[in-house]
């Protein structure tokens, strides 16, 4: 029979048992509420091993593709490395090669990792100053495409890591980053999907990423990028984004501004009513939220009652999310 | 042996049919929006799905003691027999929306009916 790893133990897996019957027979911790499959309270990840199919029902199709299974459903085949979610993250030194401004705030930030990280487009990773600060920045580029990891860090007012970043962070510094992290990235397998992508501010970071990537993969389906700023200030990497709608029919970019006197090439008014103006009606289609929390929040809802399933809006509010170590 | 409620309704593709019409009938529900209104919306979703599966006749693991503490802070915000009675026909209304038969959705509305008192903290 099979083995599981867990925490520094093996543990032998009797006929028919699941792996929340395995870890909990022996003491292990493991959090778990229905035994059922459905309350997803016992959700655990295999960092070796492939889950069975069976022990992924009803998971975000991002969850499945990251070997995230239900323990009490979990009749594995084969012996299974798992771990709690949130545990799995280690660190690892980054150099920085490259800085460079993409407006008045936001400081693009190419790095180097020591060792290879694999990511995808969108997730966030981790920067720390020092040993015990961190702040997390979703990542821009594409690991097919890009040689180095890119985030965009935007300057926080009293924010201790951004302002660090803009101001003593200099290329040839090593730091430690963390991850890669988060369900923000673009999944294969529904080429013909509508894509909708609403950000606000350094929001645009994982969307840029996941814009590039399904294009990359070739997607078929509309994707509809809407940007939000205040001021034509906060807007970045227009020239970019218009090239790329130049280059593919079924992109759409709308920057949109919210303050006053708006100049006609921009869209006029808060980006998510915006966005959801133009594309009223979302059944089918895979919503991206990231940026402002209040603008998540309220995005979120709307997707949901234009019709998009839950389990297609993935949400990347930006407050101080940090990864427990 | 004959079908369980949960196996005639098809089971948790049945719920999972049912949780995003449920929860948006919900939501768009004057009458009670405003209970969800500061709530995660994906922890909520997991909640509507476990209600759903109770309701479905499925497996659960929820006493009447769960379905108090669950609503306690709701009741002390006014929750009553009137919002009770519009989450019972949101549920009538998905059910019928994925054309389930009436007998069925009568069963599994006594089954959410049986929770009413725990709910309102009676």
């Amino acid at each position: 029979m099979p083995n599981i790893r867990y925490d520094g133990q093996i543990y032998s897996l009797r006929d028919g048992q699941s792996v929340l019957e395995c870890l909990t027979e022996h003491g292990a911790s493991v959090p778990f509420g229905c035994r059922a499959g459905i309350c997803q309270a016992c959700l655990m990840r295999a960092e070796v091993g492939r889950p069975p199919e069976a022990s992924q029902k009803g998971l975000k199709p991002t969850l499945k593709a990251k070997n995230y299974f239900l323990a009490c459903i979990c009749n594995p085949e084969e012996t299974l490395s798992v771990s709690l979610p949130g545990n799995e993250l280690s660190r690892t030194p980054a150099t920085i090669v490259g800085m460079e401004l993409l407006n008045a705030e936001i400081m693009q930030v190419s790095l180097k990792a020591h060792e290879q990280i694999e990511y995808r487009a969108g997730q966030f990773i981790n920067l720390y100053q020092g040993e015990n600060l961190a702040r997390s920045y979703s990542v821009a580029s594409l690991p097919t495409e890009d040689p180095h990891i890119h985030i965009h860090v935007r300057r926080v007012p009293q924010g201790k890591v951004s302002n660090w970043v803009h101001d003593a962070l200099r290329p040839g510094d090593t730091i430690d980053i963390q991850g890669p992290g988060g369900d923000c990235y673009y999944l294969p397998g529904s080429p013909e999907q509508g894509l909708l992508l609403i950000g606000t501010g350094s929001g645009l970071a994982p969307l840029y990423g996941v814009v590039r990537d399904a294009l990359a993969q070739g997607h078929i389906g509309p994707i509809r990028l809407f940007h939000g700023s205040r001021t034509p200030n906060g807007l970045y990497l227009t020239d970019k984004l218009r090239e790329l709608t130049r280059a593919y029919s079924n992109f759409e970019y709308t920057a949109c501004l919210s303050g006053s006197h708006v100049s006609k090439e921009f869209a006029s008014g808060r980006v998510h009513q915006i966005a959801l103006n133009e594309v009223p009606n979302l059944t089918g289609w895979r919503v991206f939220l990231c940026g402002h929390p209040e603008m998540v929040k309220a995005a979120q809802k709307k997707a949901f009652l234009a019709g998009a399933s839950m389990k297609d809006i993935v949400c990347d509010a930006f407050t101080s999310r940090v990864i427990p170590s | 042996m004959s079908q369980s409620l949960f196996e005639k309704l098809g089971g948790e593709a049945a719920v999972d049919a049912a949780v995003d019409i449920f929860y948006r009938k919900v939501l768009s529900d004057d009458r009670i929006a405003h209970f969800f209104e500061s709530v995660d919306m994906e922890a909520q979703a997991a909640k509507q799905k476990a209600f759903l599966t109770m309701a479905f006749g499925g497996p659960h693991h929820y006493s009447g003691l769960d379905m108090r503490r669950g609503h306690a802070h709701l009741v002390k915000n006014g929750l009553n027999d009137a919002h009770f009675d519009a989450v019972m026909e949101n549920l009538a209304a998905t059910m019928q929306e994925l054309k389930v038969p009436e007998e069925l959705i009568a069963e599994a509305a006594a089954i959410a009916e049986s929770t009413r008192n725990d709910v309102l903290g009676r």
